[in-house]
This record gives C-alpha cells, structure tokens and sequence, in this order.
C-alpha cells in the first residue's frame, strides 16, 4: 500500500534534489572566472606579490630620496661596502647603491612597459591582418617575420641600438630627467619582439575565424574592421594577456643585457641594466656593485614569471587544473 | 618531401638576399672604421682620404654592397687618387667565397672567424651535450613523480633559474667558485680565457677553464628544457596507450622510454633544433665576463670598431645556419611524426 508521501517507483530516490532555479548562482564573466582560478595558484599569488612590492620600492622610493641623490657623485667615498649609511653601497665613483637602484628601477621597469606596449601595437596589428585575411598579404608579412626572427635578437639589438644612438636630446617626463637613449631602447626592443606575439596572434585569428558567429556576423553585414576589434580580438585576448606579460620580463632582462654589453641607456640615468655595466672587473673587491641590481632584475622577472604562468592557468580553458 | 625541402631552399635564396642587403646598410650606417686606423693619434685627413679611397669605403652603399657580393675584379678600382679608375680590383666577392679583409687587421675574414669558431663550437656543443642530458633526466624524473617533494623543489630551482639573468648567474658562481674558494683555500675554478699562458694550451687547462663558462650557458636552458620536457611527458603519460602497455605488463622501464618519450620528445627536437644555430654566434654574454675567445667576443669587437667584412661574415653564417636548421626542424618533425605531411 503506497502512501500519498511516497514517490512512484519510476521517479529516482529522494537523494536527488533538483535546485530551484533563485537558488543557482549567477553565471559568471570571464573576468570573475579567471580570477578564481588565479586565487588558486599559490605562486601566482606569489609573484602578484613580489609584484607590488617591488613597484612600491622603486616608485613609492621617490618620496623619500630625490633624484640629485641617485646621481651624487662624492668621490671620497668610492667603493664602500654596505653600511648604515649606504645600506647598499657605493659604486665606483661614490654615488649610493640603494637610491640608483630605486631610480634605476622606475627606468627598467618603465622601459619593460612601454616596449611591450610597442611590441603589443605592432604585433597585435600585424598578425591580426594576416590571420584574417590571409593570401598574399599573408605570406609577405610572414615573410618579414620570418626575416627579422632569422637574425639573431641579439645581434639585431646591438647593430640598432648603435645605428640610432646618435644624440637625441634629454625628455623630461613626470619631473625626471630622461636621457634621449631610454627611447632608443624601448623602440629597438619592441622592433626586435613583435614577431613572437605576431605569430601568436595570427594563430589565434586563424582559428576564431572559422567560428559561426563570425559567419553570422558578416552575413548581418558587420564591418571587417568591427569584425576584427569586437568580434575576434576579445576572443583571442587570453594568449596576448599571457604573451604580453611575459614579454615584460624579456624586456627587462634585454635592456640588462644590452646595457651590459655598453650600448644601453647612457649615464648617468641609471638603470639596473647598466649598473652591470663592467661591473664583472669587480668581481673580487665590489660584491655590492653587481649583486643588489642583479639580484632586483632576478626578483623582478621571477616575479613577473610566476604571474605570467598563474594567468596562463586562468585564463587558458584547455590547461588542466589539477 | 624532396620537393618540399627544395620549394625551402629555394625560397631560402631571396632571404638570404634581403637579409644581407638590409644588414649591410645597417653596418655602414654604424661608424667609421677609418678612425681608428691612425694608431694613438686621430687618422688625419689625407690619410683618411686615401684610406677610403683604397678600401672602397668612399662609394655609395649600393656599390659597395655589389662589391660585397660579387667582387671587383671586373671593374676597374682609382688606387692613386687621380680620379680615374685603371686598377683592376682583387676582391671576388661572397658569391665565389672571397669573404673580404677585416678592416681591423687585415686578415682574411675567413681566417679571422675560423681562429675562433673552434673555440665557440667546443663551448657550445658540451654545454648541448649538458642541457640535453640534464634535461632530460631532470624532466623526466620530474615528470613520473609529480608532486612529490624532489619534483616541487625541482619547479621552484628551475622557475628562478629560468628567471636569473645569465651575467647574474656568471657573477653569483664567479664569486662563489673563484673568489671565494680562493680565500677558502679550496681548489678554485679559473675565470678567465682558455688556458693559463704558462701552461698552455693542455688538455686538463681547457676542461678546467671550461667549466664555469658551460655552466653558466646551459643553466638557462636546463632550467627551460626540463620544464617543457616535464610536461609534455606528463601529457604522453596520461594517453590511452601508456595505460594499455600498463595493462600489457611492459616493464616499467620500456613504458617511459620506449613509448612515452618518444612521443613526448617531438616538440622538444624541434626546439633544439631551432636554437642550434644562435650557438654559433657564440654567448656573447658569456664570452665577454669569462673572457673566452670565441665568435661572440669577435663579433663585439669588430661591431664596435665598424668592421663590416667580419661583421657580415658572422651574422650571414648565423643566419644561414638558422634558415638550414628551421627546415632540418620540419624535415625532422615530419620523419618522427608520421601524421605530419607537407604539400
């Protein structure tokens, strides 16, 4: 005898309950997803961390020292190691560690932004026309890529920066005194990049192109150029986001390098880069002189590449989380 | 596939054309070689005439780009500076393998690159040998035993070694291995060059000199490598295949290295395969902190002195090298994999 409580032997036990639908959360932005999957990534977290820090000792350090202190010269006291009043020391001809590190930081990590903005502009621009329209345009911008990624990045950075470094006057921006060749550097480094975030994004491209919606879309009479900024661009931004980030670190780390090599930002504008710079002839007697700028890139680009991988988990929807 | 790799080679010609034309006109566009060709004192003037005029230096950039190219022994060079041109030229040209003189010391470029490429081959090929082996077996361990304690401390080391700047890396181990073994007492590592002058140039001297300059060259790459490595073993790991030879009961052994690596190693071969030929041009970075006579040191010394033959004969052997490495890549991605095909 079946009571009226009792379901009918068709329906499944009790245990399943179905949700009303007020009780179901809302669906969520790509935004919201992305930064729970993030939350997740303890390095990820790590590296925002280190992030914010690092950008608070380079730029909130301006409150405290002036500029005139990274660039006094005091002679006398060339070459100390670390002490209460250097607490990094001082470099060869007596200006203190710790105030050029801070400056120098504004410029590197200015120069890592801005030369991705460069690289974001010409590459974006670049694969996207080729992705979307293929053909001939196609193959001679490919061809140019191919071209500036057969020489070598290095060397193609060595022969430009020493090909532009003619005089060009000093910039005054957000009251600093820029030397002329910090924009040199920044526009041969997103010169040199391009053709990685280009290669990326036309792949992209390639594959969103064939989607329906973008069928749709040009049958509704869309034009190419909304087609290609609000219909495929926002679909593809997870690898540029990724690919853009990273590429900061890489520029900060080419700046180093080419300013190691002599041919980076002119003294006295001081960046970590060239601090470096013959400092390796101290080896033995000046620890202090290459360990602390070096040490600031290491953390800066650790930093940047642990937030680059946590994105790349968060924002990528085939990566696995496990 | 023969037709494939030839459609490349062809298509490699024009290339290297454009190539050389736009690095040709950037070198000129660089410096002057002549102003340091007057010794301690600044070249004078008429010096400075007459040396242009004899090294060709005082033509267009096209013509002499054409020289370059294709030699001047079938026109007619002005060797005494009257204006009228009845000497014929020595040069014959890249195209018939006459590389030119370095403005520098006036050696033959082929003789100035040869000097040093062995040097830079013999750094390059043992620390490939190192970042493959290492590598490899750090991947891999990585990859069977994911998550443990070795494999997470393996992830943090190689992330920041990823991230250290390689001079940074060279300074920290120089100190470390050089200096301050030194005052320890301990055996310590020599920094600089190949070989010690008084002893020579001996066998158990180049190994010793040998090993600081490697290390700091594969550790980026190892760091790179293994982590690549680690995961795309962890992708052919995770295949249907790999559960099936389980099932089989294949030993443990011929289930990683036979099946899984062999799989998860195609992308890694195209990745060596495209970094090869930047080692010929030598660590720049590297050769210029130890001080090792290499293509890298070379090409530094003759940029900054605007020497274009050398110049040029580096970075057109570079590039040469990075278009016949990109098709060995496919060529060789294609043969591993059977499910590629090329038009």
């Amino acid at each position: 005898m079946e009571s009226s409580t009792t379901q009918p032997a068709s329906l499944p036990p009790k245990a399943f309950q179905l949700i009303p639908d007020d009780l179901e959360t809302p669906p969520l932005t790509l935004g919201q997803l992305a930064w729970r999957r993030f939350r997740r990534h303890r390095m990820a977290i790590f590296g925002a961390i280190l992030m914010i820090l690092i950008v608070l000792y380079t730029f909130g350090g301006m409150l405290i020292f002036s500029e005139a202190d990274a660039n006094f010269v005091e002679t006398g006291v060339r070459l100390q190691p670390p002490s209460l009043e250097h607490p990094f020391g001082t470099d060869t001809i007596g200006r203190d560690i710790l105030v050029r590190t801070i400056y120098g930081g504004q410029i590197s990590i200015l120069i890592g932004l801005t030369a991705m903005v460069v690289e974001l502009f010409i590459g974006v621009t670049i694969g996207a026309l080729t992705g979307y329209f293929g053909g001939k345009l196609d193959s001679i911008l490919m061809r140019l890529t191919e071209a500036v990624l057969v020489i070598p990045q290095i060397f193609l950075l060595l022969v430009m920066a020493k090909y532009f470094s003619q005089s060009i006057p000093n910039i005054q921006l957000l009251g600093r005194t820029f030397s002329g060749s910090v924009l040199v550097i920044i526009v041969v480094i997103g010169v040199t990049t391009w053709p990685y975030l280009a290669r990326i994004v036309r792949a992209q491209f390639l594959s969103v192109k064939e989607n329906d919606f973008i069928l749709a879309a040009r049958a509704t009479g869309t034009s190419t150029y909304e087609i290609i900024f609000r219909h495929i661009l926002p679909n593809s931004i997870a690898p540029i986001i990724v690919s853009a980030t990273l590429s900061v670190a890489a520029a900060i780390t080419l700046e180093a390098y080419i300013s190691f090599l002599g041919l980076g930002v002119r003294p006295p504008t001081a960046t970590w880069g060239n601090m470096l710079e013959g400092a390796y002839n101290y080896v033995e007697s000046a620890w202090w002189l290459w360990f602390f700028p070096g040490m600031l890139i290491a953390l800066t680009v650790l930093g940047i590449n642990f937030l680059g991988d946590g994105l790349r988990d968060a924002l990528d929807p085939h990566s696995r989380t496990t | 596939m023969t037709r494939y790799i030839i459609r490349r080679l062809l298509q490699a010609f024009p290339l290297l054309f454009i190539i050389s034309l736009v690095l040709f006109i950037l070198m000129n566009n660089m410096g002057d070689p002549l102003a340091t060709m007057g010794g301690r004192r600044v070249t004078r003037k008429e010096d400075r005439i007459r040396l242009a005029r004899q090294l060709g230096l005082d033509k267009p950039v096209m013509i002499q780009y054409v020289y370059w190219l294709a030699g001047n022994d079938w026109t007619k060079t002005d060797m005494d500076g009257d204006g009228v041109a009845e000497t014929p030229g020595v040069r014959k040209g890249v195209l018939r393998g006459d590389w030119g003189i370095s403005l520098v010391n006036r050696k033959l470029v082929t003789e100035v690159i040869g000097e040093r490429l062995p040097n830079t081959l013999l750094l390059m090929v043992t620390a490939e040998v190192v970042v493959l082996v290492s590598a490899l077996l750090i991947g891999i361990y990585s990859a069977l035993h994911q998550y443990s304690l070795v494999d997470n401390t393996i992830t943090a080391i190689t992330f920041i070694m990823y991230s250290m700047p390689v001079f940074f890396f060279a300074l920290l181990t120089m100190y470390i291995f050089a200096v301050n073994f030194k005052k320890w007492g301990l055996p310590y590592l020599p920094t600089v060059g190949m070989f010690e002058p008084e002893a020579g140039q001996t066998f158990s001297q180049v190994v010793w000199h040998m090993v600081l300059p490697t290390a700091t060259l594969s550790f980026g790459y190892i760091a790179g490598y293994s982590r690549y490595i680690r995961s795309t073993m962890l992708e052919a790991m995770g295949q249907d295949y790999i559960r099936t030879a389980k099932a089989k009961g294949l030993p443990r052994r011929q289930i990683v290295y036979l099946h899984a690596l062999k799989n998860a190693a195609l992308p890694i071969v195209t990745i060596i395969a495209l970094d090869l030929p930047f080692l010929l041009g030598g660590a720049i970075v590297t050769e210029r902190i130890f001080g090792w006579p290499g293509t890298g040191r070379l090409f530094l010394d003759h940029v900054s002195r605007s020497d274009t033959p050398v110049v040029m004969g580096i970075l057109m052997m570079i590039a040469v090298a990075v278009i016949v490495f990109q098709i060995i890549a496919d060529v060789a991605y294609a043969w591993l994999d059977p499910r590629i095909r090329y038009k």
